[in-house]
Formats: C-alpha cells, sequence, structure tokens
C-alpha cells in the first residue's frame, strides 16, 4: 500500500502548494486593484480618520480638512463650495470623489510613491500621516466672472494661459456644493446624493471636460487650419452655393448666414461663418486631411489634462458627404469645450499647443516640493504662419464678422461663433471659442441650451458675453 | 491472502527514539504563539496586558503539559511534531477568536467557550489514548461504523432537527445545543471505509475490463462506490454543501485507491464527480450562484458581501498583516468560523496565513509518514484517510476564503469558532498518535504481517 500513498503524498503537497501560490498571487497582482476598489471600506475608514492635504487657489483653500470629534476625526469642507465644485469635485464616503479629490487623492491622503520615505518615517516617529497640498493655477476672479456670466443656464467655460497652459478658470454650471456630499453625516450624504443624482439639470456632470457636444461652427477652425497648411490662403477663393449638393447623398448643406456672394474668400467664408463654402473646401481637401488636422489638435485621444476628461471624437472613414458635414462641426464629431479651447489656443500660441493643467506644485506638510507641473509643449498642429493668418481671420471675425458680440474695447481679441442643432426639437448648443492677445488667454464659453434661433449669429450672443465677462475679471 | 501469511521473524529490530522532551519544548514554544497573539491584540487594542494573564497562562500551559504527560505515559513512541503543530494551531484560533470578541460593544466572550471546547477535546483525547490502546481494536464492527456515520451525515436532513445555516444545511439543534454532526461522521466512516476496504481490497481490485489501457473493476463491485457517489450527490443537492460531499467522496475514493492500488477508482471518481457537479450546476439554483461568487464576485457586491470583504481584508492586511487588533476583520461577515482564515491573512498578513499553511502541512505529512511506518494495512489505510481528510478540508476551506476554489462550509481544523468540529479533530489526532506509536514501537514487539505479493506468486488470486 505504500506506492499509493506516497502518490497521495505527492497530490497533497500540490494542493498545499496551490494554496500557497494563489496566496502569493493574491498578494502580487491583486492587492493594488483590490485596495483602490471604490466599495472598499478598510481603505475609506482609513482615508477618512486621516487629514487629507488642502488644494489651494493662491494662499486660500478652496478644500480642506477640518478637525472634529465623533467616528470620523476630520471633515473635508469647501469654504467656497458652489464656486469651485467644478474643478474640486466631491469627496464623499459612499459615492468616491470626482475632480481634482479624485486625481490627486493619492498625494492629498499621503499614499502617493513619492512620499513613501515620509511615510516611514511618519510610522517611526509615531505621527499621523499627513498628505500633501496642491497649489493650484486657477484665478478666483476669473473663475467668479465665469460662474456669473454662466448663470442658471447649462454650460461650461474654460480659461486657459496659451502660452503655459495654466487653466485660469474652469466652470460648469449649475455648480453644486460638494459640503452636501462631503459630510460625515452619512444619512445627509446620501440624500443630497440621491437629490443630486436626480436633478433634471445634472448638476453632477462636469460639462467643461467630461462630456461632448457637437462643436458647430467652432469646428471651422480646424478645416480652415487644413486648408492653410494645405497651401491655401485667406484670400483664396472657395464655392459657396446658396444650396451645397453632398456627392453620393439624395441631402444637401445650406447656410444659415449670408455668405456674401456664390464665390467667398476664405477669410470671409470664416467671417460669415460660410457652410456651403467649408462644406466644398473639404470635399476637395478629403477626409484625411481633415482627420490628420483634428487628430493633431487632440481629437481621438485621452486628454492629457490632470483632471478628469473625455476624449472627443471625429469619426474615421468617412466619405464624401460626411466629410462636408463633419468640416462644418456636424455629423459624428463630438467634442467637450476643453478639446475646442485647445484649438483657440494652439492658433493664438503661433501653433504650439501647451499642456493644460490646474496644478503646478503639489507640496508636502514641510513644504518640500514632491512634484511640480511648468509649462510642457504637446506639439504644434499648425506652423507658425498658418497660426499668424488664421489669427488675423480670427480678428476680423470679432471686428466685423458673426463674433462682433465677443469685442472689448482696447484689446486685441479674435474668435469664433457656433450653434449646433442635434435634433429638431431640442434646443441648439451655442459655443464661442476665442483668445486675446494681452492678457495671453485662450477662453471657451459653451451653452447646452441656448433658447435662440438656429443661426450662428444667435449661438454668438449667448456665449460670447461670457466670453468677454472672463476676458475683463483677467484684464 | 494477508491473513494466511505468517508474521515475519526478523532478527533486526528497528528501535524508534522516543523524542518526548523534543515534543514538550517543541509545544511549549508552540503553544506561546497562540497566547503571544492574546496579549498582543490586548496591547495594541487598550494598551495594558489582559486581564487574567497569569491564570490563563497557567491555564493553558497547563493543558499543554497534561495532554504532553498523557502521551508520555501512554503513548511514547508516538510522533512528537503531530502534538505541537496541533496546539499551535488551537492556540492561534482561540487568539483570534479572542480579537473578534472584542470587536462589538460590549465585548464577546466566545474565546472562553472555545477554551472550553478545547479542554472537552483534550479530555476526549486523553480518554481515547486510555480506552482504546490500540487502533486495531477499531477493526470490528465496519458495517455498524459505515450505518452510523451515513445516519450522522445525513441527519440534518430530518425536519425538526436540521438546521439552515448561511445557505447549508448541515446542522442540527437538540436542546439548544447546535452540532454538526458530519464531523463526527468524518471519523466513523473513515474508520469503516478502512475495516472494509482492507477486508476486501483484494476482491475490489480484480480487473475487470480494460478501458483506454486502465483496468475497470468489475461491475459487481461497484457497489460501494455507487452508494458514496449518491451520498455525496445528496449531500451536495440537499444540504446545499458542496464542501462536505467533496469532503466524504475524496475521502472513500483515496482510500480504495490506496486499499486496491488501481487507478482505475480515482478516475473513475473523478469522472463521476465532476459529472455530478456539472449537473448540479446546471440544475440546481444554489451551484450557479456560489460559482458565480467565486469566479466573479464584484458583479454582485450585496450578495457576495462576504467573500469581497475577505479579498479586501487581505489586501489591507498586505505581506506582513496589520497586526493583531489592528485589522478590520469584523467588517467579513463569519470571521470567526468560517472566515477565520481571512480574519488571519488580514492582521498577521499573508505570510503569516501562509506559516499556518506550512504547520497544516507539516500535521498532514506527519500524518501520511504515520501511515507509510505502519505495519499493519488497516493502520496505514486509517492514517491515510484521516490525514487525506484534513489535507482536503484545509484545501477547501482556505481554498474557498482565497477563491482558489467555490466558498464551502467546512470548518478550519483546529481554528475556526465551534465545538463539535474542534472535538471531533482532538479525536482523530488521539487515533493518528496510537497508530503512530503503534508503528514506532520496536518492531519485533508487534510481530508484522508481511505483505501478500511477496510470499508467492503462484498463488496469486489477483487476475485480469
Amino acid at each position: 500500500m505504500n506506492g499509493p500513498i506516497r502518490k497521495v503524498t505527492v497530490f497533497v503537497a500540490l494542493m498545499m502548494a496551490a494554496l500557497l501560490l494563489n496566496l502569493t498571487q493574491i498578494s502580487v497582482v491583486q492587492t493594488e486593484a483590490l485596495n483602490a476598489e471604490q466599495r472598499n471600506r478598510r481603505i475609506m475608514d482609513a482615508e477618512f480618520a486621516q487629514p487629507r492635504g488642502a488644494i489651494l487657489v493662491g494662499n486660500q483653500p478652496i478644500a480642506q480638512s477640518v478637525p472634529r470629534s465623533g467616528r470620523f476625526p476630520f471633515v473635508r469642507t469647501y469654504p467656497d463650495g458652489e464656486l469651485w465644485s467644478t474643478v474640486t469635485g466631491w469627496y464623499s464616503y459612499d459615492y468616491a470623489r470626482s475632480g481634482l479629490e479624485a486625481s490627486y487623492t493619492e498625494e492629498m491622503a499621503g499614499t502617493s510613491s513619492e512620499q513613501s520615505v515620509e511615510r516611514v518615517i511618519d510610522l517611526l516617529s509615531g505621527r499621523r500621516t499627513q498628505g500633501a497640498n496642491i497649489s493650484t493655477t486657477l484665478n478666483a476672479r476669473a473663475q467668479a466672472a465665469a460662474v456669473r456670466a454662466l448663470g442658471n443656464q447649462r454650460g461650461a467655460a474654460v480659461a486657459m494661459n496659451y502660452e503655459t497652459g495654466e487653466i485660469l478658470a474652469l466652470v460648469s454650471t449649475p455648480t453644486y456644493d460638494p459640503n452636501r456630499l462631503a459630510t460625515v453625516d452619512l444619512d445627509a450624504e446620501r440624500a443630497a446624493w440621491a437629490e443630486l443624482i436626480d436633478a433634471e439639470d445634472e448638476p453632477l456632470k462636469n460639462r467643461a471636460t467630461r462630456e461632448v457636444y457637437p462643436p458647430g461652427s467652432t469646428f471651422k477652425l480646424i478645416t480652415a487650419a487644413a486648408a492653410l497648411e494645405d497651401g491655401l490662403v485667406p484670400s483664396s477663393e472657395l464655392d459657396a452655393p446658396a444650396s451645397l449638393r453632398l456627392p453620393n447623398s439624395s441631402r444637401s448643406m445650406g447656410n444659415s448666414t449670408n455668405c456674401g456672394g456664390e464665390t467667398v474668400t476664405l477669410e470671409q467664408a470664416l467671417k460669415t461663418s460660410c457652410n456651403t463654402a467649408f462644406g466644398s473646401l473639404a470635399i476637395s481637401l478629403g477626409p484625411d486631411k481633415l482627420q490628420a488636422m483634428a487628430e493633431a489638435f487632440g481629437f481621438n485621444s485621452e486628454p492629457t489634462i490632470d483632471i478628469g476628461a473625455a476624449e472627443s471624437r471625429f469619426p474615421t472613414e468617412l466619405d464624401l458627404a460626411q466629410t462636408a458635414l463633419s468640416a462644418i462641426g456636424q455629423y459624428d464629431v463630438a467634442a467637450s469645450p476643453l478639446q475646442m479651447l485647445q484649438v483657440a489656443a494652439a492658433i493664438a500660441n503661433d501653433g504650439v499647443l501647451m499642456r493644460p493643467h490646474l496644478v503646478n506644485t503639489v507640496t508636502s506638510e514641510d513644504l518640500t516640493v514632491l512634484s511640480a507641473q511648468g509649462p510642457e509643449r504637446l506639439g504644434s498642429p499648425i506652423s507658425a504662419s498658418s497660426a499668424e493668418l488664421l489669427q488675423q481671420m480670427m480678428v476680423a471675425t470679432v471686428e466685423d464678422g458673426t463674433g462682433r458680440p465677443a469685442r472689448v474695447d482696447g484689446l486685441v481679441v479674435g474668435g469664433k461663433t457656433g450653434t449646433a442643432q442635434t435634433a429638431p426639437d431640442r434646443p441648439p448648443y451655442a459655443w464661442f471659442v476665442g483668445y486675446a492677445e494681452d492678457p495671453k488667454v485662450a477662453i471657451v464659453a459653451f451653452v447646452e441650451d441656448a433658447d435662440v434661433a438656429r443661426d450662428d449669429i444667435s449661438g454668438g450672443r449667448v456665449a460670447a458675453p461670457i466670453f468677454t465677462a472672463i476676458l475683463e475679471a483677467l484684464r | 491472502m494477508s491473513a494466511a501469511v505468517q508474521p515475519a521473524v526478523s532478527d533486526e529490530v528497528i528501535v524508534y527514539k522516543k523524542r518526548r522532551t523534543v515534543e514538550l519544548v517543541l509545544l511549549l514554544f508552540a503553544q506561546t504563539f497562540g497566547l503571544a497573539g492574546w496579549i498582543i491584540t490586548s496591547l495594541n487594542l487598550y494598551g495594558t496586558l489582559p486581564e487574567g494573564l497569569v491564570p490563563a497562562a497557567a491555564l493553558w500551559y497547563g493543558l499543554g503539559i497534561a495532554t504532553h504527560l498523557v502521551v508520555r505515559f501512554r503513548l511514547p513512541y508516538a510522533d512528537p511534531v503531530i502534538l505541537p503543530a496541533v496546539f499551535l494551531l488551537n492556540g492561534l484560533g482561540l487568539a483570534m477568536i479572542s480579537r473578534i470578541d472584542q470587536i462589538p460593544e460590549p465585548p464577546a466572550n466566545d474565546a472562553a467557550t472555545q477554551l472550553l471546547w478545547t479542554a472537552l477535546g483534550l479530555s476526549l483525547f486523553a480518554a481515547v489514548v486510555f480506552v482504546l490502546r490500540d487502533h486495531r481494536r477499531l477493526q470490528r464492527y465496519p458495517y455498524l461504523m459505515f450505518i452510523a456515520g451515513l445516519v450522522l451525515l445525513l441527519l440534518p436532513l430530518v425536519p425538526v432537527i436540521g438546521v439552515t445555516s448561511g445557505g447549508a444545511q448541515i446542522w442540527i439543534r437538540v436542546f439548544g445545543l447546535s452540532f454538526q454532526p458530519a464531523e463526527v461522521a468524518k471519523i466513523l466512516l473513515a474508520i469503516a471505509f478502512a475495516a472494509y476496504l482492507y477486508e476486501k481490497r483484494e476482491v475490489l481490485a480484480l480487473a475487470g475490463r480494460r478501458v483506454l489501457g486502465i483496468d475497470l473493476p468489475r461491475p459487481r463491485d461497484l457497489g460501494p462506490i455507487a452508494v458514496m457517489w449518491l451520498t455525496a450527490l445528496v449531500v451536495m443537492v440537499y444540504q446545499n454543501d458542496l464542501g462536505t460531499s467533496l469532503l466524504f467522496f475524496g475521502l472513500f475514493t483515496v482510500m480504495i485507491y490506496v486499499a486496491t492500488e488501481r487507478p482505475a477508482w480515482p478516475i473513475l471518481a473523478g469522472i463521476s464527480f465532476v459529472g455530478a457537479a456539472l449537473a448540479a450546476w446546471r440544475f440546481t439554483n444554489h451551484v450557479p450562484r456560489r460559482v458565480n461568487a467565486w469566479l466573479d464576485p464584484f458583479s454582485d457586491y450585496d450578495r457576495n458581501l462576504q467573500i469581497i470583504s475577505a479579498q479586501f481584508g487581505y489586501a489591507w492586511g498586505g505581506l506582513f498583516g496589520r497586526g493583531w487588533g489592528l485589522g478590520r476583520p469584523g467588517l467579513t461577515p463569519l470571521a470567526k468560523s468560517d472566515m477565520i482564515a481571512a480574519a488571519l491573512g488580514e492582521e498577521i498578513g499573508v505570510l503569516g496565513l501562509m506559516g499556518v499553511i506550512l504547520v497544516y502541512a507539516l500535521l498532514i505529512a506527519r500524518g501520511f509518514k504515520t501511515a507509510l511506518t505502519s505495519p499493519d494495512g488497516f493502520g496505514k489505510l486509517l492514517a491515510t484517510g484521516l490525514s487525506f481528510a484534513f489535507a482536503l478540508q484545509v484545501f477547501a476551506i482556505i481554498g474557498g476564503v482565497t477563491r482558489l476554489l467555490p466558498l464551502t462550509g467546512l470548518t478550519t481544523p483546529f481554528m475556526s469558532q465551534g465545538g463539535s468540529s474542534l472535538v471531533a479533530n482532538w479525536i482523530i489526532i488521539a487515533i493518528l498518535m496510537i497508530i503512530s506509536h503503534r508503528g514506532r514501537m520496536p518492531q519485533a514487539a508487534t510481530a508484522a504481517p508481511r505483505e501478500a505479493g511477496a510470499v508467492d506468486d503462484a498463488t496469486q488470486v489477483i487476475a485480469r
């Protein structure tokens, strides 16, 4: 009987080895994902028992941990919550976190890899680990102006220094009070969540970076950029029929504005936001050049900003009819307000796209800088000369084109309006993207439900005042 | 036939060292782990030594020394590592139960009850050692033991006394005391199988048809395995307990394989078990649910909270654990019983749990060594069966808690809260140590029967 007993012993040894290997697998492979799981109460409780670093605008905290007594020794507090909710996001026990609270959670909780040495020292000296503070690039006046200008409308506005990529204002409206979700009174927190998540105007959405919309005529900037890179100049003549028949399609494209003739120059087409001129331009350029230009500005790739953001889409494998529609920002083109801001910023910065960022330094409790983000070049989608020509055309659009509502006395301002319709029974989206030469800032303003007629001038009338309000605040 | 073989008289007498003092030193060392766990828990939670430290320590070491003395005088040749390994596991289990006692407000007192059960288990250990003396006396009533074992195994299905807990119907409750009869059934059936198979092994080894290079048993010999297969199926379907079913079927399979030396048996058994398991998966509701909880627990967070929380515990504990008293084992339902391996993993770390598994492996290895050195076939079979039952149980429950297997309702031997399991396992240790004592005694004194086969090839009955 000893032979079979030995074989059974080997079998049992394999069983025990399987247990040990599986445990190794858990600790090597799974630990990180399990600790990152949002419903892991061990992690949440530990985080809530620790002081979390603050989010600073200048020297003012816009999010900080305040000591208290009770089950949770700290509570996250937002001194001016409604103003900064898009930036800070929320930090809640049951509903995880969003915004900067999500993207810098490790640094603020003190668990990032940069802080590992500090953690060991804290452990040895018996001190409670204190998370790092993060300093933002935001400008309180611009943020306040953007919130005020957007008012009760559903919309978004983003302002950025186009030379450095520093975000100066980031707003999605309606705003909400993140204090209600950060409270340690968990019943109140759940009630607040239920109310906010069911609210009709969806305040928890981040419309500035995490949602994508049809960009409408603002996309014509990209079409014009592709044309200039292809050798055209602002004075090149384009066909601008009242109705453009789309190739191999029963549909045709019309105009919502007066283009000023059957043939117009490229500059005139941008100024009047002439659909058929850009449609025929796109048919002659072809889909590949248009797609390459859109992707150079950041479409179809993961956003690089340091806050949660959605990828903007430019459809691939287009036929000519679809290309013509895409060239005026319709069909399946979808962009976040941040993406359209990047387009204006790259044009204003002589063709160089800078990485947009909200946080410039992460500082530990003893003021050591753990990480810093300075200006970083992402790429150059167009040449400096094309950028200069586009700047001239954008300035002309504001001087005496559809962008007139964006004029500001004493400043050189360039911009482009947009009005996008999706469904016939739905109010159109109103857009304005533009820049100023001094201060060096690019701004996008977007309103989801513009209660106006479906033409570009109307879109400009809704969105451009938000643009000028932010610009005035930054002067 | 072995009965016809005369004992060989050998001139050489193998005398094993008794190593009782080694056992005592190891035992005191092993007991320290549980006591230290208890003390560290109190230091970490309250900053003071536990109340009643001196009497508790005296009682704990007293139990160990008393058990050692029983072994020293009645089983001097028994394996010296078995007892320390078991005390190590039992002590860690007590410490962890006492640690989890501290979570509710006011603290529970289950550890004291468990200590009482430990004392009862040790008394039964001593009783078995004194009364039984020679394991071969157990050989006498195989059928009676088999029937008693089956009745106990199926007792939880009897309406009034059967209790459903955690989805599995493996408990009975009589006069307010709950009891897991499968634990006792495990001992009775192991003895019954060993006696029956030792007697019938030649018949069962007779070869029937040859299929794919494997000698199948004769159809008429399939009766016993069919009975066990049906029993396992009933346990799996009606008691909703894959673990118990796997345990008994596995036990029987390994014992029949060792008795007959025919690989056809485990192959047949494996195929029929997999078939039954697939059918259960296909035709019942609870089995797919368990499989889902095993493969993809996060798909239903609320229902699979227990296994998910156990995984979170391992991740939270990491390699070295949070330390005694510093983890959150209370977040996992049933942390004291089914999930004690998760609580240990969280507080003494993945490494600590690996250590525990290695101690189990050591204990099981000593059990198999006992089987190898035992001179009589019944002892070999019984030691193999009991050791393999431990192995399967450890594999199923720790594998279940770590999501290597679907979670089953088996107990973690010597560790999880519960009297019936603890007492039954101590009785098993008593039997194992008796076999070991008999096996390591100076050989001439036991007059070992020689294996058949070595005698006279011409009279072999084994036929193809």
